[in-house]
């Protein structure tokens, strides 16, 4: 399978990314410049954590115009995989795949720590090879982590099972303890926590994988 | 062109002697744009006057060193990769203190910036960050909501900066004393890694050879802030606030990357970050260090705002900037780059071979100075020195405690103490997925992904010790360092070091410097830690109250990629044992310990006494148990004393020890003197323990084993400490943000 990982100027956690699916789980990957269009073959898009183009101005603000989040938007409206963590989940908020936004924590500082999660749905390409009741733990990083959205909304995405993961216990305020949303056409993941940074037993857990190895099985058949 | 008059000469923190030595360096007057020049450069900030005839006394060779003191930043060889190729690892650390207690978000945050350029100006791509903070007490009475705010600011400020650059923040200290009331210190350590054949110096080589400015523009922030820095707080400067540097980290990452690309097409034959003193500072250095000049037009300058003057801009210090030579005909690939990275960069001159540094404005010369008396002939101070100064008793006050279990929980919510988890969370330390040890152990461990080995580093300072002897507090900070990273189970190599320190025009401040930087040489010859790079921070006063005498080392080590045992206790009926035993101590040798500052609340005496060969084989035996696996969890024993390193060994998963010990000590110094050459070591493997340290000639002293939710001290069938966890550590996590968040929430 191929991942493509999107690099705008300011993100930093690119490179873990595409460490992570390549040296931990043996897939490969290209890296996709941010003025370039074209997504080099990639199976599924990943818009990796960081700070887009500074993020002065709001997250994700001025990313969702780049050139290659439309290449990102189309692939994404052809069925194409999308998964953005952490900034890529802003990214994916501000340019409309995903509803809802990403706001300051609740306690308005930022927060990088390990947190439980679970996945709330086992029908997506993301969630599929993770067992119903268990509990992964995989790092957050984030000042604006705060997931909001109206409450017809809020309501919406649990009537059509689209929240993909929640917290255990909340760290930054999230309503409803969201910590990931997928689109109305399940190909489309946000989420804040960061997968990639669990997937080595070094770095304390690896239930990051699940994700990725979810993504896997959904795509091996095809291939 | 002004009139230089001695107000002037004043006014720029210049001696008349240091102005004549101008005059006859030039053979003629300087106008004002020069005397700004020189005044820079010449500050104590940027040419250690007063420390340089010290430093030299320090040691910076071993066969593992590629740089030592002089460049931007000290270069460790750590080996090779697979394919043979050799690695390296550039580190330093750095001060921004003045900046910080002026503005405290931006002083912190353009503090990391600052060190983060300093490496990755050789090449080196940062991995990590650690920070020794020092602030005035939360609670105290009239400065306590002023010291809140400050470490508020400051800790924001390191995180918004780090974590958007994407580098990890791997570790730190965080102390309170009320010296540093009107004097917070924010020393910020950084490490980057690179190929051996990739490094790059800050030398402007090859006449004719294009010099090119990168990066941010140049705006009237800054100026003076060397001088600034290098002057004692005054109630005017509390009014300095322009003085300080904005930061843009997001300009910084984009400048990492565009010059680690722009050095890998080989058209660069130099380049240097420009930090304190700015363009002065990176112009007459660089040239300086290549026996070059630079000549260079400022009309080519990117500049912020209209109607700036050349003083001005040669003064500047804002922030994200960078001067480069290129290879002449190359220009034009690195101009490419940093066009992709959306940066400014242009050529603003050449370099010349006639040693001069030539600056114009719209063709007319505004500064002509010869470049090596401006950079490597600063004035030279043997400042006199007298005894240290002292501002406690040698005898001990008659103490003795009312209940030894309330005191460890008063120990437990201090502030030196207390869970930092509120500062630490707040930065992204996992960033780069390298992080095998992160805050809150002894050491950071980050892996080097590209080599398979992995680098250790641990930052340590302790004011109180060196206040009651320079010579002996600076041994036993490097022997505490040293231990830190054996603990994790590495080798330490090599060292940087931040001598914060008052007025060394007060002669017994100068004597705290000069003893402390001969005990720290002594010790890090006999580590074999050589220093390879630092800064000296002096006048760290505010109206006339100097700060501690506060040395902060920044020791690096090298081990096999492993994962570390930590600190932490992780399994019940494990064996404990202390390493190197019980240890000496008297009444004397209280007054230093984290025991006489919260209990006892008095100073006195002389710090822990210290045997350096003794420490050695302590230290030599722990990494052979580290890496021989049989260690679940490793621990110094520091600040707080035996019983305060049980405790945080106990904390991360709520197993604590049921310890019996057998000593002739008085129970308040069995449970709480801080002396060296100690670990606690708990194991599953008993025999590996006692044999390794057998081995090594270190006593194993068999405390007890492992238990649930439990710490209890016997001494020969007394009971001293005996409580549940749970409640200590509820003291313990919650002080912290207990006493800022009150605050800071109104």
């Amino acid at each position: 399978m191929r991942f493509g990982v999107v690099v705008f100027p300011g993100s930093n956690c690119d490179h873990d990314a595409w460490y992570a699916v390549t040296a931990n789980l043996g897939h490969e990957a290209d890296f996709l410049w941010h003025s370039d269009r074209g997504l080099k073959g990639a199976d599924c898009v990943i818009l990796p954590g960081g700070f887009s183009y500074g993020d002065y101005l709001r997250c994700g603000a001025i990313a969702k115009f780049s050139p290659v989040m439309e290449s990102v938007k189309r692939h994404a409206a052809e069925g194409g995989l999308v998964l953005g963590i952490c900034n890529g989940f802003q990214i994916l908020t501000e340019c409309g795949l995903l509803p809802g936004a990403l706001v300051r924590n609740r306690n308005l500082k930022f927060i990088c720590k390990p947190v439980e999660l679970r996945a709330a749905t086992p029908n997506s390409p993301f969630t599929c090879a993770i067992p119903a009741d268990a509990s992964l733990t995989i790092p957050i990083a984030h000042g604006e982590g705060c997931y909001t959205a109206s409450e017809e909304m809020l309501d919406r995405l649990e009537a059509e099972d689209r929240v993909a993961f929640r917290y255990v216990q909340n760290p930054n305020g999230s309503l409803r303890d969201i910590a990931g949303v997928l689109n109305e056409g399940r190909n489309v993941l946000g989420m804040m926590p960061h997968p990639e940074r669990a997937t080595d037993p070094l770095m304390g857990s690896v239930d990051g994988r699940l994700v990725f190895e979810s993504l896997i099985q959904t795509l091996a058949p095809a291939q | 062109m002004s009139e230089i008059t001695p107000e002037i000469v004043a006014a720029h923190q210049l001696t008349p002697d240091e102005y004549d030595r101008i005059v006859a360096i030039l053979g003629r007057e300087p106008n004002l744009t020069e005397l700004g020049i020189f005044s820079v450069m010449w500050s104590e900030h940027c040419s250690y006057k007063s420390s340089r005839l010290h430093l030299k006394k320090l040691p910076t060779r071993s066969p593992r060193v590629v740089q030592g003191p002089g460049e931007n930043a000290g270069i460790l060889d750590i080996g090779k990769d697979a394919a043979g190729n050799d690695y390296c690892i550039a580190f330093k650390i750095e001060s921004h203190n003045h900046p910080s207690f002026i503005e405290p978000f931006q002083g912190a945050a353009t503090g990391v910036g600052g060190i983060l350029r300093d490496i990755f100006t050789m090449g080196a791509r940062p991995i990590a960050v650690m920070d020794a903070l020092r602030f005035g007490p939360l609670d105290h009475p009239t400065a306590g909501a002023r010291n809140r705010r400050i470490l508020d600011g400051v800790v924001s400020g390191i995180a918004h900066y780090g974590n958007c650059f994407g580098v990890p923040t791997v570790g730190g200290e965080t102390v309170f004393e009320p010296s540093y009331n009107g004097n917070p210190l924010v020393n910020v350590f950084a490490l980057g890694v690179f190929r051996k054949d990739q490094i790059f110096y800050g030398k402007a080589s090859g006449e004719g050879n294009p010099v090119i400015y990168v990066g941010a523009k140049t705006g009237r922030d800054g100026i003076h802030g060397a001088s600034m820095a290098s002057a004692e707080f005054t109630e005017e400067s509390k009014q300095k606030r322009p003085n300080v540097q904005v930061g843009d980290p997001f300009m910084e990452k984009l400048l990492l990357e565009a010059c680690i690309e722009a050095m890998a097409t080989g058209a660069i034959a130099g380049i240097q970050d420009m930090g304190a003193a700015g363009l002065t500072c990176s112009t007459c250095e660089m040239g300086s260090r290549a026996g070059t000049g630079i000549e260079f037009d400022l009309k080519h300058v990117p500049q912020r705002e209209k109607g700036m003057t050349p003083y001005e801009i040669m003064l500047s210090e804002s922030q994200e900037r960078m001067l480069l030579v290129a290879f002449k005909g190359r220009e034009q690939e690195v101009l490419d780059v940093f066009k992709k990275w959306g940066l400014d960069a242009v050529i603003i001159g050449q370099v010349t071979t006639d040693g001069i540094l030539r600056v114009k404005d719209h063709g007319t010369v505004v500064a002509e100075i010869p470049n090596r008396p401006l950079a490597d002939e600063a004035p030279l101070y043997d400042r006199p020195y007298t005894q240290p100064l002292r501002t406690a008793p040698l005898e001990a006050p008659a103490f003795a405690s009312a209940d030894l279990t309330a005191d460890l929980f008063t120990l437990a919510g201090s502030g030196d103490l207390c869970d930092k988890r509120w500062i630490w969370e707040q930065y992204d330390y996992m960033v780069r997925t390298n992080t095998l040890a992160g805050p809150g152990g002894d050491a950071a461990v980050v892996r080097i992904k590209e080599t398979g080995s992995s680098v250790a580093m641990a930052l340590d300072g302790n004011g109180r010790y060196t206040l009651l002897d320079p010579r002996e507090g600076a041994k036993l900070m490097v022997a505490e360092c040293c231990r830190n990273l054996s603990c994790v189970g590495a080798e330490p190599v090599g060292a940087t070091n931040n001598l914060n320190f008052g007025n060394p025009e007060r002669p017994e401040i100068m004597a705290q410097l000069v003893e402390a930087i001969e005990g720290m040489a002594e010790a890090c010859a006999f580590f074999e830690t050589p220093i390879t790079g630092g800064n000296v921070s002096l006048y760290n006063e505010t109206l006339g109250d100097p700060i501690f005498p506060s040395p902060v080392l920044g020791i690096v080590g090298l081990l096999p990629t492993a994962d570390p045992p930590g600190i932490a206790f992780r399994g019940e009926g494990h064996h404990v044992y202390l390493l190197g035993g019980i240890g000496e101590a008297d009444e004397q040798r209280m007054g230093c310990t984290q025991y006489a500052k919260q209990v006892v609340q008095q100073m006195w005496g002389l710090p822990p006494r210290l045997d350096m060969e003794f420490e050695k084989k302590v230290q030599q035996a722990v990494r052979e148990i580290v890496r021989s696996g049989a260690a679940a969890s490793a621990h110094d024993v520091s600040d707080g004393g035996l019983v305060w390193a049980l405790a945080e060994c106990s904390f991360p998963n709520g197993i604590g020890v049921a310890a019996e010990v057998d000593s002739d000590l008085r129970p308040e110094l069995l449970l709480f003197h801080e002396g060296p050459s100690r670990v606690v070591i708990s194991t599953a493997d008993p025999g590996v323990v006692e044999t390794i340290a057998a081995h090594h000639g270190v006593p194993a002293v068999r405390l007890g084993q492992t238990v649930r939710n439990r710490l209890a001290v016997v001494n020969r069938g007394e009971a001293l400490i005996g409580t549940e966890l749970d409640a200590l550590k509820e003291r313990w996590s919650t002080a912290l943000a207990s006493q800022l968040e009150a605050e800071l929430h109104v």
